[in-house]
């Protein structure tokens, strides 16, 4: 069943692609959309029927080179599951949206068959990512990373007569090639170390590669801090985080279903996933994991601040999924890995729903994307305004504070982050990210307010064609929607509840807290074993069931994870404590988000509802700020001077220099005085060498002969 | 059969002399018999190629089929293939009869051209299969008379400057390779390569005016393997010649270069230097591994900035053969491993992006970056193939182009982490001069008056690409079609690298390099 769900997309794309002159456009079409279906159907039923034991299945061999040996296979264990339900729901959803979308395309010709072009790009997306997710070697994974990034330039790429789309495309796959750079290095350091990249052995290895140092360019380092930073710099790259994050904005070039599904839903959240993949080494590897959590933190404020003056939707929507994902690797670089992939799943949801919403908005106003030449549409699209309502709700995160658990799907698991952080000790990342939720409440219900209330601005008769997408579009819309209110509710427990369930929901063994020091699992940290142990551990229960508790005594028991690194979907070390110390954290704490939420909310209606005229006045009180912020902190601009230009200068003097300067000058002046013996020699210049140069093999011969020859018969 | 390499190698040969002694007259009848002889020649070749193949038996180590004979002046004629040699064999055969598919246009004195692409291949052929020193010698250097020829008769307008650069290139290192073949046999007493294989050239240190040369004769005598070596790979700083070259020869070869020629340069590192020299290599490898990352930096960021289309897959097939070099001298098994499997996915992938450039060439006549742009407009099919290989060039998984790039890394990362870094930064120059290129010919809007009309694929261009397409995403998909046949012999080569500088190590004679 795994194999027929991995592999629908890809006959998908093949039949799709290739096949659709012979079984037409439409059929082909249809044929890419129902195996994703299938696709998404099994993918649930993995999902919810899976009983957090490991499989794996072996598709083929693949690489082998001595004692290196890589076999294409399928890894399915509870991350994967998570990331299965994302991509295929996600991915059918906007296959289906696309009929609508990608209707009419005035990029394109009528006689020219650019959809079933669309849909296999698509299907062919969805099968990378799915490698991507369901390897279980480091290989195949960076099999998936690169064909998603393949996919993704060629779908940002897609309206190919437009300059800014082929630059943009290309700037994607090169940004991205540098994240590949250090994954790579991060591989084959593992392969030094473990002599394998199976994760298997590569979790099993861990606390070994923890106690090793290795040298690495110019000094020595602890190994599981090289490559905890080796490979997030892959993540970075994927997942558009800062220094990095230059490509996701300029990926908006590609039409809105592929920024649904690739720029917000899955591919960027491939970081994500990695490091919670490999979260044995990350346990590891502090350092790492700190710089993680900076970077992490960093980028969520800085998209976020970027996000408030941008007036194009989708650049609005890029800014913010970049912020989210910053979300995500706070929670990964504290330790709560659990909150991370919480973010990604709910995130997808709302995410997804808001640019396929954007999308709708676009579609109908005949692809003006322009924030500013939009107004008062709520009217003109009902059902996409109350859609694009559940995202704000959602990401902005509103729930009923100090519950936890009852709200919106990004309430509850951006609650989770932010506490994790506060928790994890991070105050720098605690303290951005709480600012971040502020700056995040306004950029959006800013962007409902521009484009759904008020005056409509812009060009009049766009205004009046404006209307509703077809059923095809609404659809996705109203299922997202649901994802996007109750995701969070559903699963609060399975990732964010006590150890014990989430412990229960990835495989992992859990101990109770007595128990767990008798176990002589604790060996890491006594100290804090010993704390919570006085807290809730009584005698009695030192006994009771270590695996898998009851979730009703969750409150009363107290659970720890107790596994090796490798047994379950996650490793979390026994010295872990982020999740009860989250769950623990004080009132204020836990109503911060809330209260930046309400904050945030109250300047954007203040700005955009009650006073239009202040948002103008402030940019202009403010212009150095302004235009900073406008400019995107001018990164584009310093790459360029830094990194693009030299690069090219480089090359020139290289080459002019170099190649034809200093190497062919030597040669053609030996040349100079070689040349015309030659020709004199041979007569001919046109040929003349060559005879010159059979001769001279001759001579080469009759010499070697003749030396053989004698000494042949010396010896 | 017993002589069954023979049989394959001399097929060409054959079919040459038969156009050259029976074929008169140059009108289109003879024209087109030349071009069917030597279609047919070719691929009976690499039919009669896949017998051995299928004969060959990869678990055992030493040479098979091997022939054994004498001819002039008591000269030993003696071939023979083993795990490293014989998948350069089936390259060269594979790819010789798309040669002359990619030629058919050719309308300038099409025998006497199919007559040099036939001795070509016999040569070549030669140079992979031949164990006797004094044959792999004249192969090695016959060779390139007809390549010298191919440019200097059908190349473009400079190709008396480019086809004398090749010449003065080559000509050095060969000179060089002489004298250490001569030196070779006084010490050995033989040129017969299996016996050479086994025989312990010197590796006492010893000094010349006063410079110690580490590792002794063996060092002089790789040095001496190394200028002719490294010439033909091309590497960095001797590579100049290359772009030159495949700028002013005709497509098809471009094709034979880049896929087969270049080739020649490893194969002989693997064959020579690397066994017969251990020692010398083992001092040498810093060094070499050096030139190889700076080569691919280099030539990347030359790369980056062509504006001729066929340079620029020049520059970048040399950062590509700078990968070989380095997998050849990290001298572990997954560099060797790498490296042989660069030189198989490279002799695909390239020669299929010359063959790119020669399908618009021959609609444009123009290799400027700038007469083009907006192609996919009107030649999707041809876009497609061309994303195709272009993704093969910056190694995407998937193809064959990066299980090379990946394993010869891997191997390189075991050795020296510096070298490792600089040339893994390659993989993002690489993505950048490819995509670059492009998305200059192929994306944009069509809008150049000479373009309006141009013309997609037709059906015989199509099947040249075929084959290519398949071979790099069978080799990317599954490679142990690849590496199940070299793994024994790369095993058993590197294990005996291993074993004579760890001997020398306990003698003490390289302590100072390490």
């Amino acid at each position: 069943m795994e194999t027929i769900l991995l592999f629908a997309p890809l006959v998908g794309a093949i039949i799709c692609g290739f096949g659709w002159p012979l079984i037409g456009e439409k059929a082909a079409q249809w044929t890419a959309t129902g195996l994703l279906f299938l696709s998404a159907l099994l993918s649930w039923i993995t999902f919810i029927g899976f009983d957090g034991v490991t499989e794996q299945i072996t598709i083929m061999r693949w690489i082998e080179s001595g004692t290196l040996s890589i076999d294409w296979m399928i890894r399915l264990d509870r991350l994967t599951a998570i990331m299965l339900i994302v991509i295929t729901t996600v991915s059918s959803l906007v296959h289906l949206y696309s009929f609508g979308y990608m209707a009419h395309d005035e990029n394109f010709r009528d006689d020219e068959s650019y959809r079933p072009r669309f849909f296999a790009y698509l299907s062919l997306f969805t099968f990378a990512m799915l490698m991507l997710v369901t390897a279980d070697n480091l290989a195949q994974m960076f099999f998936g990373w690169e064909g998603v990034g393949l996919a993704s330039y060629l779908l940002i790429g897609f309206y190919y007569r437009k300059p800014s789309a082929n630059k943009a495309a290309m700037k994607a796959f090169v940004v991205n090639r540098v994240g590949d750079f250090g994954f790579a290095l991060g591989i084959f350091a593992l392969f030094f170390l473990v002599d394998s990249i199976s994760f298997s052995d590569i979790f099993a290895a861990a606390p070994t590669i923890a106690e090793t140092q290795i040298t690495f360019l110019w000094a020595e380092w602890n190994a599981a801090e090289v490559i905890g930073i080796l490979l997030f710099i892959g993540a970075m790259g994927k997942s558009a985080q800062l220094i990095l994050h230059t490509w996701l904005p300029d990926a908006m070039e590609g039409p809105t279903p592929v920024s649904a599904l690739i720029h917000a839903a899955t591919m960027v959240t491939a970081g994500v996933f990695l490091v919670c993949r490999m979260s044995p080494i990350y346990e590891f590897a502090p350092h790492a994991t700190g710089f993680i959590t900076v970077l992490g933190a960093t980028t969520a404020f800085f998209a976020a601040t970027i996000g408030l003056v941008q007036t194009d939707i989708k650049r609005v929507i890029a800014y913010s999924t970049c912020s989210q994902l910053g979300y995500m690797f706070v929670a990964a670089g504290v330790g709560m890995y659990s909150a991370a992939m919480f973010h990604l799943l709910t995130h997808a949801f709302f995410k997804a729903l808001l640019f396929l919403g954007a999308g709708s908005v676009i579609h109908g106003m005949h692809h003006e994307q322009d924030m500013m030449n939009y107004g008062n549409l709520r009217k003109k699209m009902p059902y996409t305004f109350w859609g694009m309502m559940m995202g704000t709700l959602a990401i902005t995160g509103v729930g009923i504070p100090l519950t936890g658990w009852f709200g919106f799907a990004g309430f509850v698991s951006k609650d989770a982050i932010i506490e994790s952080s506060w928790a994890g000790g991070s105050s720098y990342g605690f303290w951005l990210l709480v600012i971040a939720a502020a700056l995040t409440s306004f950029y959006s219900w800013r962007l409902i307010f521009l484009t759904f209330f008020g005056e409509a601005r812009g060009d009049k008769h766009t205004h009046e064609h404006a209307h509703e997408s077809p059923m095809t579009m609404l659809i996705p819309l109203g299922v997202l929607s649901f994802g996007a209110v109750f995701a969070g509710m559903i699963w609060y427990s399975n990732f964010f509840g006590h150890a014990d369930q989430v412990g229960k929901f990835y495989g992992i063994p859990v101990a109770e807290a007595g128990a767990h020091e008798e176990d002589g699992h604790a060996a890491a940290d006594t100290g804090h074993g010993a704390e919570t142990g006085e807290e809730h551990g009584t005698a009695d229960e030192a006994h009771a069931d270590a695996e898998g508790g009851d979730a009703a005594h969750g409150g009363e028991h107290h659970y720890v994870f107790a596994g090796e690194p490798g047994e379950g979907a996650l490793y979390m070390a026994p010295d872990n404590h982020v999740l009860d110390d989250a769950h623990a954290s004080p009132v204020w704490v836990k109503l911060s988000a809330f209260i930046a939420m309400l904050l945030g909310f109250g300047v954007a209606y203040l700005f955009y509802m009650v006073n239009p005229a202040l948002p103008k006045a402030l940019a202009e009180n403010q212009r150095p700020l302004y235009l900073f912020l406008k400019n995107k902190w001018y990164f584009d601009e310093l790459y360029d001077a830094v990194f693009v230009k030299p690069a090219v200068a480089i090359g020139r003097v290289l080459w002019k220099g170099g190649d034809v300067g200093i190497i062919n000058g030597f040669l053609n002046g030996i040349a100079m005085g070689v040349v015309p013996f030659f020709t004199r020699l041979a007569g001919r210049a046109q040929s003349g060498f060559i005879f010159t140069y059979a001769f001279a093999m001759v001579i080469g011969i009759a010499l070697l002969i003749t030396w053989m020859t004698l000494g042949g018969g010396a010896n | 059969m017993d002589n069954l390499l023979s049989i394959t190698t001399f097929i060409p040969a054959v079919a040459a002399v038969i156009l050259a002694l029976f074929l008169r007259g140059d009108d289109e009848a003879a024209q087109r018999n030349a071009k069917w002889v030597a279609l047919f020649a070719t691929s009976a070749t690499f039919v009669v190629s896949l017998f051995i193949l299928f004969g060959f038996d990869p678990s055992d180590t030493g040479f098979q089929f091997v022939e054994e004979g004498e001819w002039l002046l008591g000269l030993k004629y003696k071939m023979g293939v083993d795990g490293i040699s014989v998948l350069f064999v089936l390259l060269t055969t594979f790819i010789m009869p798309l040669t002359i598919l990619a030629s058919w246009n050719v309308t300038d004195r099409v025998k006497e051209y199919m007559i040099a692409f036939l001795a070509l291949e016999t040569l070549m052929l030669g140079v992979f299969m031949a164990l006797d020193l004094v044959l792999f010698y004249i192969f090695f250097e016959a060779g390139l008379i007809p390549m010298f020829l191919i440019i200097g008769i059908w190349g473009g307008k400079d190709r008396i400057y480019a086809s004398f650069k090749f010449f003065l290139y080559t000509f050095l290192g060969s000179v060089l390779m002489l004298v250490a073949m001569v030196a070779m046999f006084s010490d050995a007493g033989t040129t017969d390569i299996p016996t050479l294989l086994t025989h312990e050239f010197a590796s006492e240190t010893f000094s010349i005016l006063g410079v110690q040369i580490i590792g002794g004769m063996q060092t002089l005598l790789f040095l001496a393997f190394f200028a002719s070596f490294a010439v033909k790979m091309p590497m960095w700083p001797v590579h100049t010649w290359l772009p030159d070259a495949h700028v002013q020869a005709p497509t098809a070869g471009s094709v034979v270069l880049a896929a087969i020629l270049l080739k020649m340069g490893g194969y002989g590192f693997l064959r020579f230097s690397l066994p017969m020299f251990p020692v010398g290599s083992d001092v040498m490898a810093t060094f070499v591994l050096w030139l190889s990352a700076i080569a691919i930096v280099y030539t990347s960021l030359v790369a980056l900035v062509q504006e001729d289309m066929k340079k620029l897959i020049a520059y970048s097939s040399v950062a590509h053969m700078g990968f070989v070099t380095m997998g050849i001298f990290a001298a572990n098994q997954q560099g060797i491993d790498g490296a042989i499997f660069q030189m198989l996915s490279h002799g695909f992938i390239s020669a299929a992006l010359f063959l790119c450039v020669g399908v618009i060439y021959d609609r444009m006549h123009t290799r400027d970056i700038d007469a083009y742009g907006g192609l996919v407009n009107r030649m999707p099919a041809y876009a497609l193939v061309f994303m195709f290989f272009t993704m093969g060039n910056v190694g995407l998984p998937g193809t064959s182009g990066f299980v090379g790039e990946f394993l010869t890394l891997m191997g390189a990362f075991q050795v020296n982490t510096w070298v490792t870094a600089v040339a893994a930064s390659g993989v993002i120059f690489s993505a950048a001069y490819a995509l670059w290129l492009y998305r200059r010919v192929v994306f944009g809007d069509l809008i150049k008056e000479s373009l309006k009309t141009i013309k997609d694929m037709n059906a015989r261009e199509k099947w040249i690409f075929a084959p290519l397409v398949a071979m790099t995403l069978l080799l990317g998909v599954y490679p142990s079609l690849v590496t199940d046949v070299i793994g024994p012999a790369t095993a058993a080569l590197q294990s005996s690298v291993e074993t004579a500088v760890a001997a020398a190590d306990a003698a003490g004679q390289v302590a100072s390099s390490h």
